[in-house]
């Protein structure tokens, strides 16, 4: 049996068995279910790269690595974790004080903008070792990429914003860095190009235009856009180096920490354009995620309803695996209104949802 | 408990009063048929077998158990290999050291009175076969837990579309039954197991209420319940309605067979193709033994005298596919390979996709009893572990072929004997315990899609902490607080919480000393198989 190592240990023996503690990652995502309480004692991660086989396609990291440490170390082999989310994807600039870390983007189980092509999150994520409420450290999953021995805690604590446990290492599933990435413009039905495109890595449609993400072989990404009639483009992110440029409207809006987070079912997106002008937000056309600005309000019959039974159940794994409270409080994974959404914003009058 | 005849009959005119008579089966026959799975392993008679055909007469034959205090257990289409769906009322195997199966011909009642707890009734999902709806353009299909994993590919094949999974038993085993044992298949290397498949799950909790785990939409809200069902072996409850992801299928596949003169050769060529960034759709691998008794039984015209044969399938697009045969082709050119053909169409595909498939049920030609085991290992330790299985097989005089899921060192050694031999049965058990040691040894887990079911319970401890199995067994008490749906199985007895802090009492401190005493850990012992099974083999069947 794999003993833990001695920073583990370490995480453990600070969260201890006591009071309330908050585990910070890099604080990009601080406010997603709502603001911790500021009296609970903060607790980081360990962090660096422990182990990474490329022939093994996975890697064991700890919890407070950064999205960017892993990309570099990956990278020296031609793989990656698809972990980047759009709004990351579009970040003018990297400050060293702000970096998303692992830990952080499974313990708010956002997925990738490639989550198209690769998957949600919660898939890469394939062995964890985290802290419970009485501090000890409680190992789920394996360090292979089938698995099937016992509970999958796993899963349990991808989205559970550190409420169930503290994720302290983890092993992650990796895949080939693709040999291009091309982003497309193209003002095309995005949900015809859905059933047109092999393995496109994102669609994303603002109500007017939709881009598209392809990766591969060079050969293949070109005939597939010359078959569909897509141009080429800029990646979302690249355009923002020359700080003086404004923005084309031809680009999908940039995304800041203000806008909402909506996960809907993908299958109503095509009515999203009933609700909003568009260009009012940005769609993840065949995943069902959905940007909106702060002050637009997503109408409650789009959003999904929550099961009743389902949410006292949730209710009973907190209270057995936190019966006191003491993990990340304040933090809130389900919506006691039976809300979908779990992104924090002011409360936008019901008039701003467009008509 | 369990002793009183007249709880029996309440029980079962309860269940009769929801379903007609003869979908409450209690005939001897019948019973002793619902007693096991594919595996060697063999449970007790059930009380009943119920046939429910809708979520809600599910949904009332569970609530019915619940009232009555009596344990169930959800069957599919009896294609494990764990012995995760044989019924069990205690937690060791009844009668496992005499060999002799327990109580097939007593009378019903009877079955109940020697155990604490009673013998649980079976709920098999057979007749919940319909598939509910089909969203193409959405690439979404609700289906009932009965339907069978080939018959869902086929009624969606009009639309291009497939369903990702594709254990070797497809064509007999349910979705419910992937769903509870989180089937893999050869395509999952690519495109994921079963989790990665189920969106949303409808299921009847283990009080008979119904809940809907997960929803269409991407992140819904609150934990990942649906993640924690899936793989749960039946014990969190019964799926009744499963929405899978269906996949579009690829416009062009290739299909290569590289045959090589030893079997390091073959394992390098799969760590070689995996470091060269390619993910193909499946990589499998079947060994000298493996070849001979697929070729005796479908011709594909497979090389006998090779150490081994690799499959190799690319799904693409027509350039990049080219270049990635191209780049296969010289990596296994790199480690020796003696010949690789590209399947020139369809028909040749089909034929080595047979030859693989069939490999389970031909080597019944070798002897007429097999146990197929179900392990995972690093890709790069590949080699030694196989090693390590020759070597074990030999040393127990027993006959071991290995065809298996290369791609992501998925192992499936299949000891092969003759259970009318004095002893051999002993002999294959501890050949058993002995491969599970190597591959954790090695840095593996203990199944990667047959689950644990009885099998691999009581070894749960060799992978994991009492503190681990502790926070496993908090999670099924939140969904089973009475411990009814399928027991003593998946966790080890004397898991749970209570039995943890009596060993923290006992000056064995579990907080993050990461010293937590594993249970059994040192002393864990295989439940025996209680009896060989020796039945016909559908073409294609069992993994």
């Amino acid at each position: 049996m794999k003993q833990p190592n001695q920073d583990l240990l370490n995480f453990a023996a600070e969260i201890g068995a006591e009071d309330e503690i908050v585990v910070r990652g890099g604080k990009t995502q601080w406010e997603v279910g709502g603001l911790p309480s500021s009296s609970a004692r903060e607790v980081k991660a360990p962090a660096g790269v422990r182990s990474f086989e490329p022939e093994d396609m996975v890697v064991r990291c700890g919890a407070g690595t950064t999205l960017e440490e892993l990309a570099q170390v990956l990278g020296e082999s031609g793989q990656m974790v698809p972990l980047e989310r759009l709004s990351e994807a579009q970040s003018d600039s990297k400050p060293t004080s702000a970096q998303p870390t692992i830990g952080g983007t499974l313990a708010v189980g956002h997925s990738g903008y490639r989550r198209l092509r690769y998957g949600p999150i919660r898939d890469l994520l394939l062995e964890t070792t985290f802290v419970d409420s009485e501090g000890q450290l409680i190992r789920s999953g394996g360090p292979t990429v089938k698995n099937v021995s016992g509970y999958d805690l796993c899963r349990l604590m991808v989205g559970s914003l550190g409420t169930l446990g503290c994720l302290g290492e983890v092993v992650l599933r990796c895949h080939p860095i693709p040999k291009r990435s091309q982003w497309f413009a193209t003002n095309a039905n995005p949900f015809a190009l859905l059933g047109l495109l092999w393995q496109p890595s994102s669609i994303l449609w603002n109500g007017r235009q939709t881009w598209v993400l392809l990766e591969g072989h060079p050969e293949d990404i070109s005939s597939q856009a010359e078959a569909n009639g897509l141009e080429d483009c800029a990646p979302p992110h690249n355009q923002a180096t020359q700080p003086h440029q404004q923005r084309p409207t031809s680009y999908p809006q940039k995304l800041t920490a203000s806008w909402q987070r909506f996960s809907l079912n993908p299958a109503i997106l095509p009515s999203l354009t009933d609700h909003f002008k568009a260009e009012s937000f940005v769609a993840e056309v065949g995943v069902g995620v959905v940007h909106l600005p702060s002050d637009l309000r997503m109408p409650r019959e789009l959003l999904p309803i929550d099961d009743a039974r389902s949410l006292t159940l949730q209710r009973k794994i907190k209270s057995r695996f936190d019966p006191r409270g003491r993990l990340n409080p304040g933090r809130k994974v389900w919506d006691e209104n039976n809300l979908a959404a779990t992104a924090s914003s002011a409360a936008a009058p019901a008039s701003a949802a467009v008509n | 408990m369990g002793s009183d005849p007249k709880k029996l009959d309440l029980l079962l005119s309860d269940l009769r009063s929801i379903l007609e008579a003869d979908r409450v089966r209690t005939d001897y026959l019948e019973r002793a048929l619902y007693s096991k799975d594919a595996s060697l392993y063999s449970g007790e008679d059930p009380t009943a077998v119920c046939f429910p055909e809708t979520t809600q007469e599910l949904a009332d034959v569970v609530r019915i158990c619940s009232e009555h205090n009596w344990p169930f257990v959800a069957r599919g289409s009896g294609t494990g290999l764990a012995g995760g769906a044989a019924p069990l009322s205690q937690p060791s195997v009844p009668n496992a050291d005499s060999g002799q199966k327990a109580a097939t011909d007593t009378p019903i009642a009877d079955t109940t009175t020697s155990y604490n707890s009673p013998v649980p009734v079976v709920i098999t999902t057979t007749k919940m076969n319909q598939i509910l709806s089909v969203d193409g353009p959405n690439r979404i299909a609700w289906v009932q837990p009965g339907v069978l994993n080939l018959d869902l590919t086929r009624h969606v094949s009009h639309l291009g579309l497939h369903y990702a999974p594709d254990p070797s038993s497809q064509q007999v085993c349910s979705i419910g039954g992937n769903v509870a044992t989180n089937s893999g298949g050869p395509h999952c290397l690519a495109y994921g197991v079963t989790s990665a498949h189920v969106i949303a799950l409808k299921v009847v909790l283990p009080d008979g209420s119904i809940a809907t785990l997960g929803n269409e939409s991407p992140e819904p809200t609150g934990y990942d319940l649906r993640g924690a069902f899936v793989g749960s072996e039946g014990t969190l409850g019964i799926a009744a309605e499963i929405a899978v992801r269906l996949t579009p299928n690829p416009p062009a596949i290739k299909t290569l067979l590289a045959v090589f003169d030893s079997v390091s050769d073959g394992a390098a060529t799969v760590s070689g193709i995996i470091a060269a960034g390619l993910v193909p759709s499946a990589l499998e691998m079947m060994d000298n033994a493996a070849i001979g008794i697929v070729e005796a039984f479908t011709q594909a015209g497979l090389p006998t005298d090779a150490a081994a044969v690799l499959l190799v399938e690319l799904d693409g697009l027509p350039e990049g596919l080219a270049q990635d045969e191209q780049l296969i082709r010289q990596v296994a050119a790199s480690h020796s390979v003696r010949e690789i053909r590209t399947a020139a169409d369809a028909q040749e595909r089909e034929l080595f996709w047979k030859a693989r498939k069939s490999a389970f049920g031909a080597v019944s030609r070798l002897a007429p009893d097999y146990y197929l085991h179900d392990t995972v290992v690093p890709r790069t330790r590949l080699v030694e572990v196989l090693d390590a299985v020759y070597e074990i097989a030999n040393r127990h005089g027993l006959k071991v072929c290995n065809v298996f899921h290369a791609g992501d060192g998925n192992l499936h050694p299949l000891l092969s004997f003759d259970s009318r031999q004095d002893g051999v049965l002993a002999r294959v058990a501890l050949a058993a315990d002995e491969i599970v040691r190597a591959s954790l040894a090695a840095g593996g887990v203990l199944s990667g899609e047959h689950g644990i079911g009885m099998e691999k319970r009581d070894y749960m401890g060799l992978m994991f902490t009492a503190a681990d199995l502790a926070a496993q067994d908090k999670l099924r008490s939140c969904f089973d607080q009475k411990s009814l749906a399928n027991p003593f199985k998946v966790i080890p007895s004397g898991s749970g919480c209570g039995d943890v802090s009596a060993l923290s009492s006992g000056g064995k401190t579990t907080s993050g000393s990461g010293e937590v005493p594993a249970l059994n850990s040192e002393d864990a012992t295989p439940l025996s198989p209680t009896v060989a099974i020796n039945k016909p083999v559908p073409e294609g069947a069992w993994i």
